[in-house]
């Protein structure tokens, strides 16, 4: 098979993580060679948080390179816009349309890009942009802490996975007091995904 | 078993399937994960602890070989500094069983105060050295590790860096062998174990000697492997970046090193015979490349790629275009100008901090500040711009005194957290007390190990995990029986407080302690019901802004007498911590109403 290249993105503190480690799981689980690159350094929280996510047959570097990347999940429109170099004419973007202004901004330093740019640009970049306000989605589910699980799900209905595979994978990474709420965000998330693609 | 595992996973996996009983070390990002799995997936099977510092850990781990015992220690690249004292006297003594030294390198300063390549230690101190490329080799060469610690009688360092230690790949696992129980008595052998100088100029010839025959078991281990390709170009490389290197020359054969060090001199002559271009590609130091010279070889290695930064794919291609090594294929993607001008997103203070206040005061009081290492080193961004120098761990308490030796006009701080005073920053409070310093130790007790990942350390009641009770080591008693005559403990959630103990501090004549006491949010995990801006209060001053939290943002609202924006609160952000209701002038932020809950949780 063609290699999968993926990128997660977002803010610390908001689960970019875990989700890549449900997506590098399910790669594995689905039968390719699987392999993840995360960058944690310091940001504990509120830093940018990279995570790179490539399934196929034989996975050599555990990151994509420049406009490799096929899909970009993003948790927040300004991380999305940061990784245009690594989409190319063919990629698809799904981003959480809540925006989490960095302190820079409060701080007088610098603005927030207009939501327009935004799309614009990216619209211009890559094939398929979807995006929808997955934070208001995962508190109307009832904790603003599943918008990773939803966006995954989302993902979810692009990638050629069993819904199976990715329900057994997020069981695995979640508490299982909150493996019911996890799986209703997966299906919410897939459910909009249908509805838009 | 197939299992997708990250590399310091994978150390874990290893520790266990080798027969690790001991493990030591002491947190330091990318390496802290190894001993939290440990804890967490073999804590039946093996001990282990978060130790004071990595020289503890180090003794620890020798100790525990000695007697007997499969042992690993783990650190960060810059704990090594602090380890190698002990790994110096390890070398030489070897043990009576296998022992293994992790160390996590950080090359692109993910989380480090330097780019230092551990491999020099190998060197240094002539110990065998392996370096896996991703989590399979990390499980298989912790038990490789302790063969050759076993076989050769000496300690073994495996070499990780971030991309090994933070990535994830599947890993084959296998079964833990047999370890006995019991150990018996402590060999009492002391022209083994002593290192005083007459024993100690005997284990030198043998240090000698044994790195030689190491060598020569090297030129045939199959750690070391030849991939014939086209003979064009030969690489010589290792660890991660040799994956790098099969997306970026997929023609060229390539000899990757599993052992780096001592390297396989007979293999790399011949393999360097058969090609037409040696390169060797190793990210920072020319550390292979050197000797590789030294063997009478011509190679290209750090004429072609830098010696900084990581050799991502990227960067390992366009520098390989430039040198003249691969043809320039034109479709090398460059780094994006939109991209580059959009706002940065550091890491900040979370909301419901207990750094905050003292940030916020030290801007206020502009007191010259040495900082240390931890979270609080986030103090020396905007809009603090209150921590003026770091450089290791402990040193704030020393250069504090610096400033104080050199009688700079102004009364001074430093700032330590709590894990870091229990790791070195006693001797230095010692040394103040002693030699009569001034200054302000500000100890920032947040009751855990915070940035990298809430460890424990000798002031909490538990070790590794929640449920192994330990014995809590109280600072203000501890510090006081160290002789500072003049300590206070504050409420860091309370603004006031904080800034009457610095000033009360700060007038004292001699060193003072000032503790800020205060759980990191991580510690109870149960944020509070947000705070919310009254916009009918509020002035747009933005002094709300000063405790730099990402929980308070420009609103859309303008207030008309100065045309600025009004601020806000993020609900799904807020911890309800109401440092910046303590700093607002006109009281708008207010308390969540009675019975509300938290949207952040």
């Amino acid at each position: 098979m063609k290699d999968v290249n993926i990128l997660v993105v977002g803010v610390g503190g908001q689960g970019t993580v875990l989700a890549g480690d449900i997506l590098a799981e399910v790669g594995m689980l689905a039968g390719f060679d699987s392999k993840k690159s995360d960058i944690l350094g310091l940001a504990i929280r509120g830093g940018s948080v990279v995570s790179h996510i490539r399934w196929g047959d034989k996975v050599n570097a555990p990151m994509s390179m420049r406009g490799k990347v096929d899909y970009l999940l993003a948790f927040e429109p300004l991380e999305a816009l940061r990784q245009l170099e690594y989409l190319n004419e063919k990629s698809t973007v799904v981003y959480n349309e809540y925006k989490i202004p960095p302190v820079t901004v409060s701080s007088g330093l610098a603005d927030y890009p207009e939501e327009a740019l935004i799309q614009k640009a990216l619209n211009e970049a890559v094939e398929k942009v979807y995006r929808f306000n997955a934070t208001e989605k995962a508190l109307g589910i009832g904790a603003v802490k599943t918008v990773n699980v939803i966006l995954i799900g989302a993902l979810s209905a692009l990638l050629d996975v069993d819904v199976a595979v990715w329900e057994e994978a997020v069981k695995k990474f979640v508490p299982a007091k909150y493996s019911d709420l996890n799986l209703k965000a997966l299906h919410t998330g897939r459910d909009l995904m249908e509805a838009m693609k | 078993m197939k299992k997708i595992l990250s590399g310091n996973e994978a150390f874990a996996r290893g520790a266990y399937e080798a027969g690790i009983q001991v493990v030591t070390g002491y947190p330091g990002t990318p390496s802290s994960e190894i001993i939290a799995t440990i804890g967490k997936e073999y804590g039946e099977d093996i001990y282990c602890e978060w130790s004071t510092n990595e020289k503890v850990a180090m003794d620890a781990a020798a100790g525990s070989a000695y007697s007997g015992r499969r042992t690993m220690v783990t650190t960060k690249q810059v704990g090594m500094n602090v380890l190698s004292d002990s790994l110096l006297y390890a070398v030489y003594t070897g043990a009576e069983a296998g022992l293994v030294v992790v160390t996590a390198d950080d090359p692109g300063l993910f989380s480090s105060q330097n780019e230092q390549d551990n491999r020099w230690y190998s060197r240094l101190a002539k110990i065998p050295t392996l370096e896996p490329q991703d989590s399979q080799e990390a499980k298989d060469f912790v038990v490789k590790g302790i063969e050759i610690s076993e076989k050769f009688d000496t300690p073994v360092l495996i070499r990780s860096v971030m991309r090994v230690s933070h990535s994830k790949s599947i890993v084959e696992t296998g079964e833990r062998p047999e370890v006995p129980k019991e150990v018996g008595k402590f060999p009492r052998d002391i022209s083994k174990y002593n290192c005083t100088a007459m024993y100690a100029k005997k284990m030198h010839a043998k240090v000698e000697q044994r790195i030689l025959d190491i060598q020569e078991w090297a030129n045939t281990s199959d750690l070391n492997k030849i991939e014939w390709n086209q003979k064009d170009i030969g690489i010589i490389t290792s660890g991660v970046v040799y994956t790098y290197v099969k997306e970026i020359f997929p023609q060229a054969s390539i000899l990757k090193l599993g052992m780096i060090n001592p390297i396989p001199d007979k293999l790399i002559k011949d393999f360097a015979s058969k090609v037409d271009t040696l390169v060797v590609i190793e990210e920072l130091d020319p550390i292979l490349e050197e000797q590789i010279k030294s063997l009478g070889l011509e190679v290209h290695g750090k004429d072609v790629f830098s010696p900084c930064y990581e050799l991502l794919p990227d960067r390992m291609k366009k520098s390989a275009v430039e040198g003249g090594l691969l043809k320039d294929d034109g479709k090398a993607v460059e780094q994006n100008e939109l991209v580059a001008a959009l706002p940065t997103r550091s890491p900040v203070f979370c909301p419901g901090c207990p750094h905050r206040s003292s940030f916020y005061v030290m801007n206020q009081l502009k007191v010259p500040v040495a900082g240390d290492i931890g979270c609080y080193n986030l103090g020396s961004m905007p809009p603090f711009n209150a921590q003026h120098t770091m450089g290791a761990m402990g040193a704030s308490i020393g250069v504090l005194h610096g400033m104080s030796l050199a009688k700079i006009p102004e009364n001074r701080v430093c700032t330590i957290g709590d894990s870091t005073f229990f790791h070195s920053g006693m001797p230095p409070l010692v040394n103040m007390v002693h030699n009569g310093s001034r200054g302000v130790v500000v100890i920032m007790d947040n009751s855990t190990t915070a940035m990298t990942g809430h460890q424990d350390h000798p002031g909490m009641e538990w070790q590794v995990t929640k449920e192994r009770p330990a014995r809590k080591i109280e600072i203000e008693p501890l510090v006081r029986a160290m002789g500072v005559k003049k300590v206070k403990t504050v409420n860091a959630f309370n603004v006031k407080e904080v800034k009457r103990g610095f000033e009360e501090c700060l007038e004292f004549d001699g060193p003072s302690v000032l503790i800020t006491k205060g759980e990191c949010i991580f510690v109870s995990r149960k944020p509070k019901p947000a705070f919310t801006v009254n916009p009918d209060k509020c002035i747009a001053c933005h002094t709300c802004f000063r405790v730099g939290c990402p929980a308070v943002v420009l609103s859309d609202e303008k207030y008309e007498k100065n045309g600025r924006l009004k601020s806000s609160i993020d609900p799904t952000l807020c911890n309800g911590c109401s440092v910046c209701s303590q700093v607002c002038p006109v009281g708008a932020i207010e308390p969540p109403e009675a019975g509300k809950e938290s949207l952040a949780e």
